[in-house]
C-alpha cells in the first residue's frame, strides 16, 4: 500500500487524538490536512518521536496519542519500544510505516530491511515489539486490513504497536516545517491544554 | 550528598510531576526514594536521548518534568536536548551527576571533568555547579529562576564515584 493512502484512511478515522507525524508521514500528514491536535516533529531529533508521544501519553492519559513513525526512526531509538511498554500508557500507539529506506536521503536501505541485509531477511518489528513487552501487536500489509484493523489500534487499551509495509516513494524529500517550531510548540500546548 | 528523601521533598515542592531518569550509581540511589513518592512519577528511560524528548512530551501536555541523567548521558543526548531545549525552546530543568567531580578514584584521569562543563556551556544550558551539601537551597533558586525566565537550566551535581 502507498503511504498516503494508509494516512488518508488514518485521516478519515481521526477524532479528537493527538497524532505526532515525523519525516515521511509528516510530509504527508500535512498534504491531506491539518488539525490543531497535530503535532508535526519537523525538525526532529530523529528517532525521538516515539519518546516525545510517550511524555504526552503520560502527561494526558485523558486523550489518545498515535505516533505515526518510519523504520529508519523507529532503529534510532528501539530502546524507546521498552521504555514505553515499562511505563504502559493505555492511551499510546505507536505506527511503524515500513518503507525499508531511508526515504528523505535518497532512498538507501536501512539496516532492517532485506536488501540492507544481504537479503538475509528483513528485521520483523511485530516481533521485535512484542519482545520488547507489548501486549498489542498487529500487522497490516494491504490497505484492507490496514482499514479493517485501524479502529481497534484507535480505541483499544494501549500501548499498541501496528508494523504498516508501505512502498518507498520514489524521488520523495525531507518533510518543509510548517512554521517556526517554538510557535507551534506552544500553538499545540495552548490547544491541547484548553481541550 | 543529599538523600532520596531530600530530593524528593524538594522535588514535590517545586511542583514536579514526572522525574524522567537514567541512573548512575549516585542518582540511583535515590530510586527507591522516587519510586515510591506518589505525588511524582518515575519514568524509566533506556538511553539519555530518550529523556530529553520524554521531558519535551511530557512538557506539551502540562506536565512539569524534569531530567535526571549522568553527564555521559548528557554528552550521548546532544541532538534530543538541542531539538527539545533549541528547536521547539521548551524549558526543560535537568539534574546531571557530574562523574568524578568530587574523586577520581574510580576512574582515574576521568576525561568528564574536561568535557562536562565545556559541553553544557555549548549547548547554552544555564547551569549551577553543587560541590557542597550547603549548596541544597541552590537547586530549588535555580529551578525556580529557569522557570520564571522560561528557559531550560540545569543543576550539575558533583559525584564522588562512576
Amino acid at each position: 500500500m502507498s503511504l498516503v493512502e494508509s494516512l488518508q484512511v488514518l485521516h478519515e478515522r481521526r477524532r479528537d487524538e493527538i497524532i505526532v507525524t515525523v519525516m515521511g508521514t509528516a510530509r504527508e500528514w500535512m498534504g491531506i490536512g491539518s488539525h490543531p491536535l497535530d503535532f508535526v516533529y519537523v525538525p526532529s531529533s530523529m528517532g525521538q518521536a516515539t519518546s516525545l508521544g510517550l511524555g504526552l501519553a503520560l502527561a494526558r492519559p485523558d486523550k489518545r496519542v498515535i505516533v505515526c513513525n518510519g523504520d529508519g526512526s523507529m532503529l534510532m531509538n528501539l530502546g524507546s519500544l521498552v521504555s514505553i511498554s515499562a511505563a504502559a500508557p493505555q492511551n499510546l500507539t505507536i505506527l511503524l510505516f515500513d518503507n525499508g529506506v531511508y526515504e528523505v536521503t535518497g532512498a538507501q536501505s536501512t539496516p532492517g530491511s532485506k536488501l540492507g541485509r544481504n537479503n538475509s531477511g528483513a528485521v520483523d518489528y511485530a516481533d521485535l515489539a512484542r519482545a520488547c513487552g507489548f501486549g498489542h501487536v498487529h500487522q497490516f500489509a494491504t490497505l484492507e486490513s490496514w482499514r479493517i484493523g485501524l479502529p481497534e489500534m484507535l480505541t483499544a487499551n494501549g500501548p499498541i504497536f501496528g508494523h504498516v509495509k508501505v512502498a518507498p516513494i520514489p524521488g520523495a524529500v525531507g518533510p518543509k516545517s510548517p512554521g517556526p517550531a517554538a510557535d507551534r510548540a506552544k500553538a499545540f500546548m495552548s490547544q491541547l491544554n484548553s481541550d | 550528598m543529599f538523600s532520596g528523601t531530600e530530593i524528593v521533598d524538594l522535588l514535590v515542592e517545586l511542583g514536579v510531576t514526572h522525574v524522567v531518569m537514567l541512573p548512575d550509581s549516585t542518582l540511583g540511589l535515590w530510586e527507591s526514594a522516587l519510586q515510591e513518592c506518589n505525588a511524582m512519577e518515575l519514568v524509566r528511560v533506556c538511553r539519555e536521548g530518550e529523556a530529553w524528548a520524554v521531558a519535551g512530551g511530557l512538557y506539551l501536555g502540562g506536565a512539569c518534568p524534569i531530567v535526571m541523567i549522568q553527564c555521559t548521558g548528557m554528552f550521548e543526548s546532544g541532538d534530543a536536548l538541542r531539538n527539545i531545549i533549541h528547536d521547539y525552546r521548551l524549558p526543560i530543568f535537568a539534574v546531571i551527576g557530574f562523574r568524578s567531580y568530587l574523586n577520581q578514584d574510580t576512574i582515574p584521569g576521568d576525561t568528564c571533568l574536561t568535557f562536562t562543563e565545556p559541553v553544557l556551556q555549548s549547548w547554552r544550558i544555564d547551569y549551577r555547579l553543587i560541590e557542597r551539601p550547603d549548596q541544597f537551597p541552590d537547586i530549588a533558586e535555580h529551578f525556580h529562576n529557569c522557570q520564571q525566565k522560561q528557559i531550560a537550566g540545569a543543576v550539575l551535581l558533583a559525584e564522588g564515584k562512576a
